[in-house]
């Protein structure tokens, strides 16, 4: 408890009650919990409000484009089964990660995708990170724009469930520090300049301001774990999907808000 | 975004004359600025988009000499006064040389 | 509950936390223009004089950003010149320095009486809290400057 005491009373030396947000605009929140979005400066949300302004359109036109075009050794494409991503992808974006049927192992979206590449199109997996993936990630995921984000977590999601969410508990790196530390016990307060949001995960991928890049929740993960000095986990990894359901529970009902622009 | 460079604009497709319209243009770059080091510590060339052009039926009517501080995909956006309808031509330059080009028409009452 | 390992005993955990999380921050914020020594005023100030002869005076120009960044890496500017941008009266060219970046230029714009109104929009990266300088050329010759300090916050983890 001594170090979690400590690292309170140095946030509160330093903190500052947010209380700027009284004004803040609707459809970011549901109840107590809020996006990213709200903890965002004007500049930065006029970045996402417009679509045209958000950098991260320009991946999403990547997805859009791949989202036809045939790959692999089947000649098919995303579109030869789903036909029009704009009414065949409604809603799925908001319920990843999800269990898959078949193998009974948790996907996220970007797994999913390139489960169907690798299995229906005999095409090769897309790397993680890469134009490609995050694009046609993205683009799937801007279908459920404002639709709730509604994950399963009973039944054979659970033991995935229980071990994000043990992740998200636990105190790691030099710094000890767990997930909650930050984004639960200290959402609203200033960690020196930076505000400290609940860290939801609505609006990933997101283009973050300081990657200057669209990224994935995954690779924001690494970060916030180098940042408390812990080795990061790598990207796909069993530990970080069971953590993005959680994460993703954590925000049920909030609206997706993919892709969403962020500091 | 390496891969492929990719322009996009936000211009409206129909103004009255006279009429003062804002123009939008992202695109996609990594803007390296040479300033950046690899794993190996060495030093990654500078490769930025160095000129933006936007012409009005041929006729230059903005232009922008980019620096290193251009943040990755740069977005400029300005304005044009409406006064005849045509095509507008906008062309990024980068320092290997290659030019990135799009165009967009306007039809102007 | 378990605590962090540490390999040696440090002054304080309380600074240690706060060194640890700044000393990340900053090296992602300034992960563009890493270890490289900054520009500083007399570099930013050669750069904006190559926009003509003359001493700019204060006013007609405006650049508007966040007072505090939010981060570095991208960095929204707006600058604006008064001026009813005629065949005969308006902006030639708008020079923009950084006074601490490790090269001072940011941007040079080339505007004609065309575009109607004098307002630009662009992003940026600033390597630190720093000056952002800008002088405009109108087609009499006049220079016109202004000049705004934007806060580069170092500390915290963003997101």
């Amino acid at each position: 408890m001594r170090l979690c005491a400590i690292f309170l009373a140095c946030l509160a030396c330093v903190a500052l009650t947010a209380s700027a947000h009284a004004g803040d605009p609707p459809g970011h929140s549901a109840g107590a919990k809020k996006s990213g979005y709200l903890f965002a400066s004007p500049a930065t949300r006029e970045m996402q409000d417009d679509d045209f302004n958000n950098p991260a359109f320009l991946w999403v036109e990547k997805g859009e484009a791949l989202w036809s075009r045939a790959e692999g050794a089947a000649g098919k494409s995303c579109a030869s089964c789903h036909n029009d991503a704009k009414s065949s992808m409604r809603g799925v974006g908001a319920s990843y990660p999800k269990v898959d049927a078949k193998s009974g192992k948790l996907l996220d979206l970007e797994q999913r995708i390139n489960l169907c590449r690798t299995d229906h199109m005999q095409a090769t997996a897309l790397a993680w990170e890469s134009e490609g993936l995050l694009g046609l990630t993205t683009y799937v995921k801007l279908q459920s724009r404002g639709m709730p984000v509604n994950v399963q977590i009973d039944g054979p999601a659970k033991a995935y469930w229980e071990k994000g969410k043990a992740f998200y508990y636990a105190r790691r790196g030099q710094l000890g520090l767990a997930c909650a530390n930050c984004h639960e016990d200290n959402e609203g307060h200033m960690l020196r300049a930076d505000l400290l949001s609940q860290g939801q995960s609505n609006g990933f991928p997101t283009y973050r301001l300081e990657w200057q890049s669209l990224g994935s929740l995954q690779k924001r993960f690494q970060g916030c774990n180098s940042q408390v000095r812990a080795e990061p986990y790598p990207l796909g990894s069993e530990e970080y999907l069971a953590l993005e359901l959680f994460v993703a529970s954590r925000g049920q009902g909030l609206p997706i808000e993919t892709p969403s622009v962020r500091k | 975004m390496a891969e492929d460079v990719r322009p996009r604009l936000k211009i409206p497709a129909s103004a009255k004359k006279g009429e003062v319209i804002e123009i939008k243009t992202l695109v996609s770059h990594q803007m390296e600025s040479g300033q950046r080091k690899d794993k190996d510590g060495k030093v990654i060339p500078r490769k930025i988009i160095n000129k933006f052009v936007c012409t009005m039926n041929g006729k230059e009517v903005f232009r922008a000499d980019l620096e290193p501080a251009i943040a990755s995909n740069p977005f400029i956006s300005f304005f044009l006064k409406a006064e005849e309808s045509g095509t507008l031509a906008f062309a990024w330059t980068d320092d290997d040389g290659s030019v990135y080009r799009a165009e967009q028409k306007i039809t102007v009452t | 509950m378990q605590q962090p390992r540490l390999k040696r005993p440090l002054p304080t955990r309380r600074r240690v936390l706060l060194l640890a999380i700044a000393g990340g921050a900053a090296a992602a914020a300034s992960a563009m223009f890493a270890r490289m020594a900054a520009a500083g005023p007399k570099e930013a100030a050669a750069f904006l004089a190559q926009i003509g002869k003359g001493t700019p005076k204060d006013g007609r120009i405006a650049i508007k950003a966040q007072e505090i960044a939010e981060n570095g890496n991208t960095v929204p500017l707006t600058i604006t010149v008064e001026s009813p941008m005629s065949e005969k009266d308006y902006v030639k060219t708008v020079r923009v320095a950084a006074d601490g970046n490790p090269n001072p230029g940011v941007v040079t714009l080339h505007f004609t009486p065309a575009v109607g109104r004098c307002e630009v929009q662009i992003r940026c990266r600033l390597a630190q809290t720093e000056r952002v300088i800008a002088v405009a050329e109108m087609s009499d010759g006049s220079l016109w400057t202004t000049a705004r300090e934007i806060k580069v916050t170092i500390g915290g983890c963003g997101g």
